[in-house]
């Protein structure tokens, strides 16, 4: 045990090790995550195995299982498969679809499964025990707020958005409420559906269109790379910021390499899950209470903390 | 000796352009000039090159898509194909760059399009030698291809090499005398496959077989022989797409050439291609692509349609085009 504590990395986690977690049974914490389908999920999966490695090495009394599951169907099968073969101490889903979950992760809270939820919530909040969320409203905002500091308050933005969903929702309504008050004005705002392809045409168009723009935003990453290979393509020169969202590492990169265009960042980290693991197995080794609603901050990333937002080794 | 319905006066119309077959050229004409009407802006050199630069892709497999769909076969693979050979491309180039230096760049063009041909005779192959619907098997290779990239890329990016991107570019964004490379390569592909469509023996037999695959086999055309040659142009066709592709993002990932398929088979039936088989079109396939593209330009340069609601106005232009189309034949 003192061989582990000393193994363990960070001081948290020595702290929560030094815990009653002695004599308690070997504990089972299950992670249900969606299967690695683009850039931020392959974040998920990669930051779950990270947290599970990790604390299968210092905890030899906790086992963290990571299950993967394409759709929402197939992850409502994993986890009563899970729950069947083994008695669940605790489980940490980040759901597919907030609807088709919530009856099957009720059915596991009733054999005294501890619920951690992770990004998008469950139809009824009372199920959990524990959730974790980044938030999708300051993603938007503190981008806003940098955009209208750094332009004098006034400027013509073209904004790219995802996939009609609560999460690009926020993040426009959080824009705007940002902008709201300066004389920045949005000349357009359309669907990419966070994808680099439709980014690309989705920004020769804009440019095609607007003779001039001041800035891009393009709430997520993906989009960002397809709309700078295209500003670089037209040769226009005054465009002074486009940015993106969400934390990819190449993103992170261009940060912390001073780009111009592309100075800052603002984080919706899939290391999410990572923190929902932590927090869980302190439930079980640290004897500290964490139920209720962990909101990770979108604070900008600069040059100065880009290095706590980058993973040089995950996909994403 | 056959009795191959249409076959000779097809092959006579090959190079000039019959009556028959103004019809996508009236649609994109009418396109053209609403566009103009709109917003001057569409019809400004860099949009034009823009637009017909990016429906460079959809058009070159689409002019494979001609091969299969007239020949009574339909290939719903190539959009998940096109990112699986993106894939090997870069993960190939990315390989060979410390031994080869550039030399990697037309080494992976190699590669993808012998991967292109491997592919599409694996789909021929399945189709006509286990006698199963080609729209059961292509749907199942676009799941394999496509669970492979995710797999390749563990779900998030493959990169080209960085020393190789600046070599690379050009493919996409150069050009020759003003004229961008992808569009001279579509019309390359598109003046070869109306060579092989209209003008060869194999082409005629493609039609023989869409039109009536007893018949064709009666008259002695070997009908998997044919069928399966068709998937491997398709494949050729998607490696060359792959090709032009790769420089644009130098990225290849899990949502690369997501629906492509669907936009391919659109920009065919537009270009007066029979979905059954029996007629093929390459020149209307290709005028398909780009309305396709236009179409998509239109709703961002016009502004009363409301974001929400592009998505309908398209399929509603869409069933346009294809009825002005359908009348410009009577």
């Amino acid at each position: 045990m003192l061989r582990n504590i000393l193994l363990a990395t960070s001081v948290t986690l020595s702290l929560l090790a030094a815990g009653p977690a002695f004599a308690a049974e070997k504990k089972t914490i299950a992670v249900s995550i969606p299967a690695a389908d683009h850039g931020w999920t392959a974040g998920v999966v990669y930051h779950a195995n990270a947290a599970a490695a990790e604390i299968n090495a210092a905890f030899p009394d906790i086992e963290v299982v990571v299950k993967t599951s394409p759709s929402a169907s197939s992850q409502v099968s994993a986890i009563e498969d899970l729950s069947a073969t083994r008695q669940l101490d605790a489980l940490v889903i980040l759901p597919h679809t907030s609807e088709e979950l919530t009856t099957p992760v009720a059915a596991i809270k009733d054999n005294g499964t501890f619920i951690t939820v992770v990004d998008r919530g469950l139809s009824d909040p009372e199920i959990q025990d524990l959730y974790v969320a980044g938030d999708n409203i300051a993603v938007g905002f503190n981008t806003a707020k940098f955009l209208v500091e750094n332009l004098g308050g006034k400027g013509n933005v073209v904004v790219l958005r995802g996939i009609p969903t609560v999460i690009d929702d926020e993040r426009i309504k959080g824009f705007q409420d940002g902008i709201a008050g300066s004389e920045l004005k949005v000349l357009d705002i359309q669907y990419a559906n966070w994808n680099s392809d439709e980014a690309f045409k989705l920004m020769q168009d804009y440019l095609a269109k607007y003779p001039q723009i001041d800035a891009v935003w393009a709430n997520d990453d993906d989009m960002l790379l397809g709309v700078l290979e295209a500003i670089k393509q037209s040769g226009r020169e005054e465009i002074k910021y486009a940015l993106g969202g969400n934390g990819m590492k190449e993103i992170i990169e261009k940060v912390m390499a001073g780009d111009a265009v592309t100075p800052v960042e603002t984080p919706y980290p899939p290391s999410m899950i990572k923190t929902a693991i932590y927090l869980t197995v302190a439930h079980f080794t640290g004897h500290a209470p964490v139920r209720g609603s962990f909101k990770l901050d979108a604070p900008l990333i600069t040059k100065d903390n880009a290095a706590e937002y980058y993973f040089p080794e995950s996909p994403f | 000796m056959t009795d191959v319905p249409a076959a000779p006066p097809r092959a006579l119309q090959g190079w000039s352009i019959g009556w028959g077959d103004v019809g996508p050229f009236l649609a994109l004409g009418a396109l053209v000039l609403i566009g103009f009407l709109i917003n001057p802006d569409f019809l400004s050199a860099n949009n034009v090159a823009n637009v017909v630069t990016r429906s460079a892709f959809i058009a070159i497999i689409a002019i494979g898509a001609t091969f299969v769909i007239s020949s009574g076969g339909l290939d719903l693979s190539v959009g998940s194909m096109a990112a699986f050979i993106t894939g090997v491309m870069i993960l190939f180039m990315n390989w060979a760059v410390p031994s080869f230096g550039t030399a990697a760049i037309p080494l992976g063009m190699a590669v993808a399009l012998v991967t292109g041909i491997a592919c599409g005779l694996l789909n021929g192959t399945i189709v006509t030698m286990g006698r199963i619907e080609p729209f059961i098997v292509t749907l199942g290779t676009m799941g394999i291809f496509r669970a492979l990239i995710t797999y390749m890329t563990d779900g998030g990016t493959v990169a080209i090499d960085r020393s190789l991107r600046e070599a690379y570019r050009p493919v996409y964004f150069g050009n020759v005398l003003g004229v961008p490379i992808p569009i001279l390569v579509s019309l390359a592909v598109a003046l070869v496959a109306a060579y092989v469509l209209y003008r060869t023996r194999f082409g005629r037999r493609c039609i023989a077989v869409g039109a009536n695959e007893d018949v064709a086999r009666y008259s002695g055309i070997s009908v998997t022989r044919v069928r399966t040659m068709a998937f491997v142009i398709q494949g050729a066709c998607v490696a060359i797409a792959a090709i032009c592709y790769v420089p644009r993002l130098g990225a290849a990932t899990p949502t690369t050439g997501l629906l492509w398929e669907l936009q391919v088979i659109t920009a065919v039936v537009i270009g007066g291609t029979a979905l059954r088989g029996g007629r093929g079109r390459i020149w209307g396939t290709v005028i398909g692509a780009v309305i396709l593209e236009f179409i998509a330009n239109l709703m961002v340069l016009s502004d009363f349609v409301s974001e929400y609601l592009v998505a309908a106005v398209q399929g509603v232009i869409i069933i346009i085009a294809m009825l002005i189309q359908r009348m410009s034949k009577r």
